[in-house]
């Protein structure tokens, strides 16, 4: 025995340690990889000993191999035994080596549990912490659940030390086994009032990161951690706290408040903390902030030198800016030119933040300037990803809401256009689809367009010139079709035929080349006619010639699609050909072939089509053959003349039940069923048609801008035009206010704003009318649509996820009729249980509201509230009382008042077709209902005008002394009014699908007349 | 939260690791390839964040050697960048100038003074004297 440890401590004398294997790494440059597959065997070999000194300077060794990426996952039981070494430098290399290979699927995992709870109950403090630490890296389920409570236990354990790792694992443990979470919570919270500052922080950051998953249940410790906030003095705790307080004050609105005095000192006294904390929602620190952050970023910029530190914080500023631009843009706004200063900058990731936070700041104003100012980057930009990033917030920029900040169509197509120039951009894929959008939905543009498209398709060659440029070649696809479907504007159809029939369009893609053929015969079409005008038939006839000659290259085509077009419309050719030598005239008939225009689709269409009436989607269109039919049902029945109990209709031996556990069944499968298109959630049914053509109000065209631009155009000249523009029509409205007000004199003194121009003032270069989308027939009107483009951000979208249609807001006037002044007045009604009043997020169900103003004596001001109603088909009163302080006397007065609403409150005065409304009225779908009223002394288009005012209904039609008329509840129940009148007896004859909403309606309308 | 902490050189070697969520072994080495060629293309005068597919990557250059920390995007930059000299400053007590081969020799104890600094992926500690603590505790039992 004793011979054996001799004999190991000499063998070690001669093993490598860490040391000698990473000094022989290095001398082994060459030959690398052999030189570590031969430590490996000699690794293996030594773990094979019993020396436990060998093994672990074998597992050290093979830690650092794992970090050379080497797979050492089978020395797991070898690290187990190391680990489980009584000696304390063995045992941490154990541990170590366990933290860096071990993960949740190590199996040998489970054979530690004992171990690690030996280690964690050990008297030394040091063997304790390292199993902490260890742990930490390679905690299970299995583990932390059966190591929670010893865990727990040394929370409360006197050296701070482990106090402090136990506190910091307890937060991997809540991951792993969340039921731990509820015993050891009460021991957490003490440690946030730990004596020593390491075990502070410590709880700080595990409640900072479960705070942050769900931050509800940690409202209570505010308190605790507003002391902890101002006296703590280490900043990576700080910077937890803020975070912390980011994730509560959305839940605790009167937190932010608090927030704003200690955290403007801190963000005076140290800068950098800002950057952490999000979205807290006090304006007016932020404000402070940001002009700090604003200084900051110009004050690195004006530096001569720029070194790292002042990039780094220039970095922070901006994303600091881009957390802002989120809830305050408009401040944000103002720092423009700084932001746009960035984009010069020589590091990429400054740019890159940059370049986001434009996307929130553009307006009408000042869009042509930043993409100006972008277009030159892209020039200069080296690297493609760059260019690329560059150019998609380019056109992110340009279409965002519905291209809501472009005045100058033709601008937006030239910068396409000169995009299509940019050298191996990925992109052409997306330009394209910008050109097709623009030129189908704006259609003033289409003659510029399509002029423009022509050039393009002429220098097609520059596009396609070599392999690299292939990305862009798509464009050629969007502008193909352009110059096919609006062929009508081109200049010079023949010369575009010519270009898109040119032998070199054979080396485009396919699905380009498809295109190419289909509008090559849209052009044929529009050519023919123009030629045929004249008197001249041989043009035609070499038109035709040229079309025979060239097809024949793309019914070679390997391309499915542009043989079968091509071969297609050669026969066609051929054809017309024939006719055209019999002098026949064909041109008005190819023509047709192509007619009618092709609308843009919205992309809510299809969920749009109503079901038709008498479709059941839930009835089975063939009965399945249900179990006891086969039984019943031989095979030779087949041959056999048909019984004529068969042919009696088989659903009528279903009972009610069993259809009823089928539709059951059916729902549940097309629930389960991902592509099933579930019918809309409105189980109303409309009728009212979207508006057809002849409904969109189609603007009258002004163009102020010449539309023939020679050759390619330069976005340039456009931001030169635009501007010139601006001024006139400001100097024409600054003329016409003068007039008016001259005018206006003995009105009250108005005030005009002659300075900066403001978003209002800037019109449009040429009305555009975008197209309105095309929908199905009857449509159901959209009110779950886009609730409102022009919002940049989301952020205002109207909080809560109510119903639609279940909303109303109240206005309310406030006025103060006494002499004195009242102030801090709140707005409380009692809520029903149909209608309650929506308080902000956090407080209580019966809390008022604060009315967001004063009043001082003789003062009326208007103050809103929204209200969330379930049923609206009754009329309600709700309770409510006001509570405010005069002043002088600083007592709490009282005033109970009752809010009414009517069921004419919600209906909303909708226009309605004549046509929409007979096929309403057809339907059936309808409950009928009438009331006459006696003695109405008023001339019949008052009558219709006082029923319009008071119960928001607007005319159909008017025949005489008889009138349709229509109106839309907030829920879509239509209500449709007949009404006639014959001396002095009106009637009133109505329709609704809610016959209480209708008769309440109705009853309303009486009453209105009765009181005059 | 902070997902990795490397080290490595100018020539690309790893020079120590410390993965706080597991990677698979296999893309490690092709993980931490496409961050160093990411860090090492960047000039002296740019600023030390780089964005890196999902995660963010934070920098700094001492001498040869790159500190390379990967963070999620709610973790908070500045204090990371500023975790990272604090962290080198331990080195440098600890090994009184620390270089580059101070760490390659001694990566356990380099590993013992980044995990009483890092836990979880979290910042945990950036007291010096109480980081060094256990280390010094440590040496001083091998010692005697």
């Amino acid at each position: 025995m004793a011979l054996k440890i001799v004999k190991g401590s000499i063998d070690r004398m001669f093993d490598k340690n860490l040391q000698d294997l990473v000094r022989g790494i290095r001398n082994h440059k060459e030959d690398e990889a052999k030189y570590i597959s031969t430590c490996i065997d000699e690794i293996k070999q030594e773990l094979k000993q019993d020396n436990i000194a060998v093994k672990a300077n074998a597992v050290c060794k093979l830690t650092y191999l794992q970090m050379l990426g080497y797979d050492v996952s089978w020395a797991a039981f070898n690290i187990v035994e190391v680990m489980s070494s009584s000696k304390f430098t063995y045992k941490r290399i154990g541990y170590l080596a366990a933290s860096q290979c071990f993960h949740e699927s190590t199996d040998v995992i489970m054979l530690t549990t004992n171990q690690i709870r030996k280690d964690l109950s050990s008297p030394n403090q040091y063997d304790t912490g390292v199993a902490l630490t260890g742990l930490s890296c390679f905690v299970t389920p299995d583990l932390a659940r059966d190591l929670a409570n010893d865990i727990m236990t040394l929370m409360s354990h006197t050296k701070p030390y482990i106090r402090k790792k136990a506190v910091l694992i307890m937060y991997k443990v809540f991951l792993k086994y969340p039921e731990s979470l509820r015993p050891a919570f009460p021991r957490l919270k003490e440690k946030l009032e730990d004596p020593d500052p390491g075990v502070q922080s410590a709880a700080v950051n595990v409640i900072c990161e479960l705070a942050r998953r769900n931050p509800k249940n940690y409202l209570s410790l505010a308190p605790l951690f507003f002391k902890l906030m101002t006296s703590s003095t280490n900043n990576w705790v700080l910077i937890k706290i803020i975070k912390l307080f980011g994730a509560l004050t959305p839940l605790e609105p009167r937190l932010g408040k608090k927030l704003i005095e200690p955290l403007t000192n801190l963000i005076h006294r140290k800068i950098h903390i800002f950057s952490s904390h999000k979205m807290l929602c006090s304006q007016s620190h932020l404000i402070v902030s940001l002009s700090r952050i604003a200084v900051l970023i110009s004050l690195s910029s004006g530096m001569p030198n720029h070194s790292a530190s002042i990039q780094v914080m220039k970095y922070l500023g901006l994303l600091a800016m881009s957390k802002i631009l989120k809830t305050h843009p408009k401040s944000v706004q103002s720092h423009k030119d700084l932001i746009l200063q960035c984009l010069d900058d020589k590091d990429e990731s400054i740019r890159l933040r940059a370049l986001d936070l434009l996307y929130g700041m553009v307006s009408k104003k000042n869009l042509m300037e930043i993409v100006k100012k972008l277009m030159l980057h892209v020039d200069k930009a080296e690297g493609t990803t760059y260019r690329d990033e560059l150019l998609t917030k380019i056109i992110d920029i340009c279409s965002q809401s519905n291209y809501q900040y472009i005045t100058n169509f033709e601008w937006y197509i030239s910068i396409l256009v000169e995009l299509t120039r940019l050298e191996g951009t990925r992109h052409g894929h997306l330009i394209a689809s910008q050109m097709l959008d623009v030129a189908i939905r704006v259609r003033a543009i289409r003659v510029f367009a399509v002029a423009q498209m022509a050039t393009l398709l002429d220098n097609a060659h520059l596009l396609t010139g070599n392999m690299q440029r292939m990305g862009i070649c798509e464009v050629l696809y969007a502008a193909a079709w352009i110059c096919g479907e609006f062929s009508e504007h081109l200049e010079n159809p023949m010369q575009t035929l010519e270009a898109m029939l040119r032998p070199k369009v054979a080396t485009l893609p396919g699905h380009i080349q498809a295109v190419y053929v289909q509008n090559a015969a849209k052009l044929f079409a529009t050519v023919l006619k123009n030629q045929e005008g004249n008197t001249d038939s041989t043009a035609a006839q070499e038109t035709s010639q040229l079309m025979i000659d060239r097809l024949p290259l793309f019914v070679q085509s390997a391309n499915l699609e542009v043989q079968e077009r091509a071969s297609c419309i050669l026969q066609l050719v051929k054809y017309i050909q024939k006719l055209q030598q019999k002098d026949v005239e064909v041109a008005e008939e190819v023509c047709a072939l192509f007619a009618g225009e092709l609308n843009p689709v919205a992309p809510k269409a299809q969920k749009k089509v109503p079901v038709p009436e008498g479709l059941d989607l839930d009835a089975w269109i063939n009965e399945p053959p249900s179990e006891s039919e086969s039984e019943d049902e031989q095979p030779k029945a087949i041959f056999a003349k048909e019984e004529p109990k068969h042919s009696r209709p088989r659903h009528t031996e279903v009972d009610e039940k069993e259809l009823a556990r089928r539709r059951e069944a059916r729902k549940q499968e097309q629930a389960n069923n991902p592509f099933y298109i579930k019918a809309s959630p409105s189980s109303q049914k409309a009728y009212q048609e979207a508006p057809g053509v002849e409904h969109i109000p189609v603007v009258q065209i002004d163009l102020s801008v010449p539309l023939k631009v020679p050759g390619l155009p330069m976005s340039d000249q456009y931001v030169k035009l635009e501007e010139e523009r601006r001024q006139k029509e400001r100097a024409d409205k600054k003329k016409k206010e003068k007039k008016k007000r001259k005018e206006k004199r003995s009105g009250r003194g108005r005030k005009h704003d002659s300075g900066p121009e403001s978003e209002e003032d800037i019109t449009p270069a040429h009305m555009v009318d975008i197209v309105t989308e095309e929908m199905p027939e009857n449509a159901l009107p959209s009110d779950d649509d886009d609730k409102d483009p022009n919002d940049p951000h989301k952020v205002y979208d109207i909080q809560g996820n109510l119903q639609d249609g279940s909303q109303v807001v109240v206005s309310v006037i406030f006025e103060n009729k006494c002499d004195s002044f009242l102030k801090s007045m709140e707005f409380n009604v009692l809520d029903s249980l149909n209608s309650k009043l929506q308080r902000p997020e956090g407080s209580g169900p019966h809390d008022g509201l604060t009315v967001p103003f004063q009043l001082p004596p003789g003062v009326s001001n208007e103050a809103r509230f929204v209200f969330t109603v379930q049923s609206i088909v009754m009329p309600q009163k709700l309770k409510g009382t006001l509570t405010f302080i005069v002043k002088d006397s600083s007592t709490h007065e009282k005033l109970d008042f009752k809010l009414h609403f009517t069921c004419t409150s919600y209906l909303i005065t909708t226009p309605c077709y004549s046509d929409a409304f007979a096929k309403l009225l057809e339907s059936g779908d309808l409950k009928c209902s009438s009331v006459r009223l006696e003695g109405v002394i008023m001339p019949f288009h008052h009558l219709l005008a006082r029923i319009c005012f008071h119960h928001h209904f607007s005319v159909v039609e008017r025949i005489d002394s008889c009138a349709s008329m229509y109106s839309r509840s907030i829920q879509g129940h239509h209500v449709c009014l007949l009404v006639k009148t014959s001396g002095q007896t009106v009637s009133i004859d109505a329709k609704c699908d809610e016959p209480t909403l209708l008769g309440n309606v109705l009853d309303e309308i009486k009453q209105t007349f009765s009181q005059c | 939260m902070i997902t990795f902490v490397l080290m490595v050189n100018r020539q690309g070697q790893t020079r120590l690791s410390r993965y706080y969520q597991p990677v698979e072994l296999s893309r490690r080495a092709a993980l931490e390839a496409d961050v160093v060629r990411c860090c090492l293309s960047r000039k002296k005068d740019q600023c030390s964040f780089v964005e890196y597919k999902d995660f963010k990557l934070i920098y700094r250059q001492y001498a040869a050697l790159y500190i390379v920390v990967g963070v999620t995007d709610s973790e908070n930059e500045l204090s990371v960048y500023e975790l990272v000299h604090n962290f080198v400053e331990v080195l440098d007590k600890y090994f009184s100038r620390v270089s580059e081969l101070d760490i390659m020799f001694n990566l356990d104890r380099v590993h013992i003074l980044l995990d009483e600094m890092i836990q979880n992926g979290h910042i945990v500690e950036t007291n010096k004297s109480r980081v060094l603590a256990p280390l010094t505790a440590l040496d001083k039992m091998a010692d005697s």
